[in-house]
C-alpha cells in the first residue's frame, strides 16, 4: 500500500434512501397539518414585519430627516443594508447557478434553500433605495417611463444601473427559482390528497408530467440560465460597487471595488445559507440531504473567499500608499485609526481573521462553531459596508466639514424591521415550498444513474472506479 | 371494462423498474419504430435522449433571438432618450455615451434572454397544460415520485394495442394499461 490513498467522493445522500423516501422526506413537511412552533416563529417575524411598516410609514410622512445623516455623511445606513442584502444574495445564485457550471452535484441539497434566500435578501435589500429617495411617490422617474417633465433618467449614472441590475437580478433569480420549482410542484399536486393543495400546486405545475422530451428542453433552458445567471451575479455587485467606485470620494475611487465585493458578497451569502441551514435541517430533520459534507465544502468557500477579501482590505492599503495622493493615504490611516477605528478592527476581526479558523478539519465539521462564525461573518461583512461608506464620507477632502456620523433609533428599526420581512417570507416558504430540490437531489443519486445497474439483469449495482496503484519508482 | 370501451383509446402505458430498464425500453421502442411516444420519470434520466433519439433541443435559437432583442432594444432605448427624444449635457460628456451604456445594454440582454429560455421552454414543451388524459390513471402519480413510465399513444401510425402490449412485455414492464381520452 503507497501512502497515497484514493478517497471517493462521500455520498451526497446519507441513509439508506431510495427515490420514494426522498420525496416523502421533502414533501411532508408542505403537506402535513402546520406544526405549532411554525406559528411560534411567525409570530416575532410578523412583530418584525410590522415594524418594517412603521418605519416606512414614518419615513413617508416624515421624511429622511428621521435618519441620522448629516452634512458630510449623506449616505448612511440606507446603502450599507441595501448592499449587505444584495451581497447575502448572491450566495444562493453562485450555489444555484455556477456550482452548476461546474458540475458540483453537491449544490442539489441547498440550491433551493439558498435561491429562497436570495430572492427575500433582494426584497430586502430592494426596500432601502425604493424609500432613501425621499418623495417616493414620484419613485418611478428612476424608470424610463414618460414622466411630466418629459425628461428621461440619466444613463451615464451608476445609480440607474444599479436600477436595471438589481431588477434584472430579482427577476433572473425568480424565473431561475421557478423553473427548479416545476417538477417539484407536480411532485407535490401527485402528493396532495385535499383539494386546495392539488389545485393550487397543480396551477404552479402548469401541467408538467415528467415527460423526458419536456426534460430535454427543461435541462437545456436550466443550463441557459445557469450561464445567463453567472454573468449576471458577477455584474451586479460590480456594478453595485460602481457606486462608490465611480464617484470621487477617496477610499472608494478604486479599480479593486468590483472584484472585492462580489468576493464579499459571496462570503457573507454562504455564511447566511449556513446559518439558516444549521437551524432548519434540525428542525425538519433535512441532515440525510443537508449532510456535514455540505456543511464542510461551504466552510472551505467561507474561507477562501474570506482571505480573498482580506488580501482586498492589504491590497487597497498598499495601493493607496502607492498610489502617492494625500487623501487617498490618509482615509486609510483615518479608517484604522481615526474616529471610527473601532468598527474597522471589528470588520478585520470578523472578516479576516476568523474565517482562517476552517484551517482546521475538526472545526469545519463542527456544527455549533460553524453556526457561531457563520453570524461573526455577516456581523464582519455589514462593518465593512460601514466602514467603507461612513469613513469615506466623514473625513473627505475639507476637514472644517468633517462630522461625526450616528444612526437615529429610525435607522436601527428600519434595518431590524428588514429581518421581518425575511424571516416571514422564509417561514412561508418553509412552509408551502419544498425546500430541497427533489428531482435534482434524486438525479444525483447513485440510484439516479442507469450505469449503476447490471447491463444484463437491469438490478442496482454500483459502479465502482478502479483505480490504478501507483507502481514503485526504481531508484 | 364495459364503461371503457366507449371513450377513446389515448395510448398505452407502461411502468419499468428502474432508470435502466426505460432507458433500454425506450431503445426497443425506437427499435420497433415508434415515434408518437414519451417517457415519464420523476427526474432526468441519463442518456434517454440518445435511446429515445431526441433532435436537439431548439431553446438555444429562442434565447438567441431574445438575446439579440434585448441587445439592440438597449441600445435603441437609451439611443432615442438621450440622443434624439431630449438631450441632456451632463458635465459635458457626449450624448451618445457607449461606455457608461455598457451595463444596463448588458442587464436588458440577459433579462431579455432569461425570458425566452424560461418561456421558451415552456412553449415548446407546450405548457402550461393543466388537463392530460395521464393524469386520470392513478398510477402515474408516482411519474412524479419514484415511476418511470413509458407510453406509446394511439395516433402513431404503427399503433395496434397487442403489439405494443407485447413489445412493452417484452422489455420487462412491471404494469401495464390503457390509457384513455376524457
Amino acid at each position: 500500500m503507497s501512502k497515497y490513498e484514493y478517497i471517493p467522493e462521500p455520498a451526497l445522500v446519507k441513509g439508506n434512501h431510495d427515490f420514494a423516501s426522498i420525496t416523502k422526506l421533502v414533501t411532508d413537511v408542505n403537506l402535513r397539518p402546520t406544526p405549532k412552533n411554525w406559528y411560534l416563529a411567525m409570530l416575532p417575524a410578523n412583530a418584525l414585519l410590522g415594524l418594517l411598516l412603521v418605519s416606512i410609514g414614518y419615513l413617508i410622512w416624515e421624511g429622511t430627516g428621521i435618519w441620522g445623516l448629516n452634512n458630510p455623511v449623506g449616505w448612511g445606513w440606507a446603502i450599507i443594508n441595501f448592499v449587505w442584502w444584495v451581497g447575502i444574495g448572491h450566495a444562493g445564485t453562485l450555489i444555484s447557478a455556477i456550482l452548476f457550471l461546474f458540475r458540483q452535484d453537491w449544490r442539489t441539497a441547498i440550491n433551493r434553500f439558498a435561491e429562497a434566500m436570495t430572492i427575500f435578501a433582494v426584497m430586502c435589500a430592494g426596500v432601502f433605495p425604493a424609500i432613501h429617495v425621499g418623495r417616493i411617490w414620484v419613485i418611478y422617474w428612476v424608470f424610463p417611463v414618460p414622466n411630466q417633465m418629459a425628461m428621461w433618467p440619466n444613463f451615464n449614472s451608476p445609480l440607474l444601473w444599479d436600477v436595471f441590475a438589481v431588477s434584472t437580478y430579482f427577476t433572473v433569480s425568480l424565473l431561475f427559482w421557478y423553473v427548479g420549482l416545476v417538477p417539484d410542484l407536480a411532485t407535490l399536486r401527485d402528493k396532495a390528497t385535499d383539494k386546495i393543495r392539488k389545485v393550487a400546486y397543480g396551477l404552479f405545475a402548469l401541467g408538467w408530467t415528467g415527460s423526458s422530451r419536456a426534460w430535454w428542453n427543461y435541462e437545456k433552458a436550466y443550463m441557459i440560465l445557469a450561464g445567463l445567471a453567472t454573468p449576471l451575479v458577477l455584474s451586479v455587485h460590480t456594478i453595485v460597487s460602481f457606486d462608490f467606485a465611480v464617484s470621487m470620494i477617496p477610499g472608494w475611487h478604486t479599480t479593486i471595488f468590483p472584484p472585492y465585493f462580489v468576493a464579499g458578497a459571496i462570503f457573507s451569502g454562504f455564511a447566511m445559507v449556513l446559518t439558516l441551514m444549521i437551524v432548519a435541517r434540525k428542525i425538519y430533520g433535512m441532515k440525510d440531504i443537508m449532510t456535514d459534507d455540505h456543511m464542510e465544502k461551504m466552510n472551505i468557500i467561507i474561507m477562501v473567499t474570506g482571505s480573498m477579501v482580506g488580501f482586498a482590505y492589504m491590497m487597497e492599503f498598499f495601493i493607496a500608499w502607492y498610489s502617492g495622493v494625500e487623501y487617498e493615504k490618509a482615509i486609510f490611516m483615518l479608517r484604522a485609526t481615526g474616529p471610527y477605528a473601532w468598527a474597522y478592527w471589528i470588520m478585520m476581526f470578523c472578516n479576516v481573521i476568523s474565517p482562517q479558523v476552517f484551517w482546521f478539519k475538526k472545526l469545519r465539521r463542527s456544527v455549533g462553531f460553524t453556526f457561531f462564525i457563520s453570524i461573526v461573518v455577516n456581523i464582519g461583512m455589514w462593518f465593512e459596508r460601514f466602514v467603507i461608506t461612513v469613513t469615506s464620507l466623514s473625513t473627505d477632502y475639507l476637514p472644517s466639514s468633517w462630522d461625526y456620523y450616528s444612526p437615529t433609533a429610525w435607522d436601527v428599526l428600519t434595518y431590524v424591521g428588514t429581518f421581518g420581512l425575511f424571516f416571514t417570507m422564509f417561514l412561508l416558504f418553509l412552509r408551502f415550498l419544498p425546500m430541497i430540490a427533489i428531482a435534482e437531489v434524486k438525479l444525483v443519486m447513485p440510484q439516479g444513474d442507469p450505469h449503476n445497474y447490471d447491463d444484463e439483469t437491469q438490478e442496482y449495482h454500483l459502479h465502482v472506479e478502479e483505480v490504478p496503484q501507483p507502481k514503485a519508482v526504481k531508484a | 371494462m364495459s364503461t371503457t370501451e366507449s371513450k377513446n383509446l389515448y395510448g398505452i402505458l407502461a411502468e419499468f423498474k428502474n432508470p435502466k430498464a426505460l432507458v433500454d425500453a425506450s431503445a426497443k421502442v425506437v427499435e420497433a419504430g415508434y415515434d408518437k411516444f414519451d417517457t415519464y420519470t420523476p427526474f432526468p434520466v441519463h442518456g434517454i435522449d440518445k435511446a429515445m433519439n431526441l433532435p436537439k433541443s431548439k431553446l438555444g435559437y429562442i434565447v438567441f433571438g431574445h438575446a439579440l432583442l434585448g441587445f439592440s432594444g438597449a441600445i435603441a432605448m437609451m439611443y432615442f432618450m438621450s440622443v434624439i427624444d431630449y438631450q441632456i449635457n451632463i458635465s459635458g460628456k457626449p450624448f451618445f455615451n457607449a461606455p457608461a451604456w455598457v451595463p444596463i445594454t448588458f442587464e436588458l440582454t440577459v433579462l431579455l434572454s432569461a425570458f425566452g429560455a424560461v418561456f421558451g421552454m415552456f412553449f415548446l414543451n407546450g405548457l402550461p397544460k393543466l388537463s392530460n388524459p395521464l393524469f386520470e390513471v392513478e398510477r402515474f402519480k408516482k411519474a412524479t415520485d419514484d415511476g418511470f413510465f413509458v407510453c406509446i399513444e394511439a395516433k402513431d401510425s404503427k399503433f395496434q394495442a397487442d403489439l405494443v402490449r407485447q413489445l412493452f412485455e417484452e422489455a420487462g414492464a412491471t404494469h401495464i394499461e390503457e390509457v384513455y381520452e376524457q
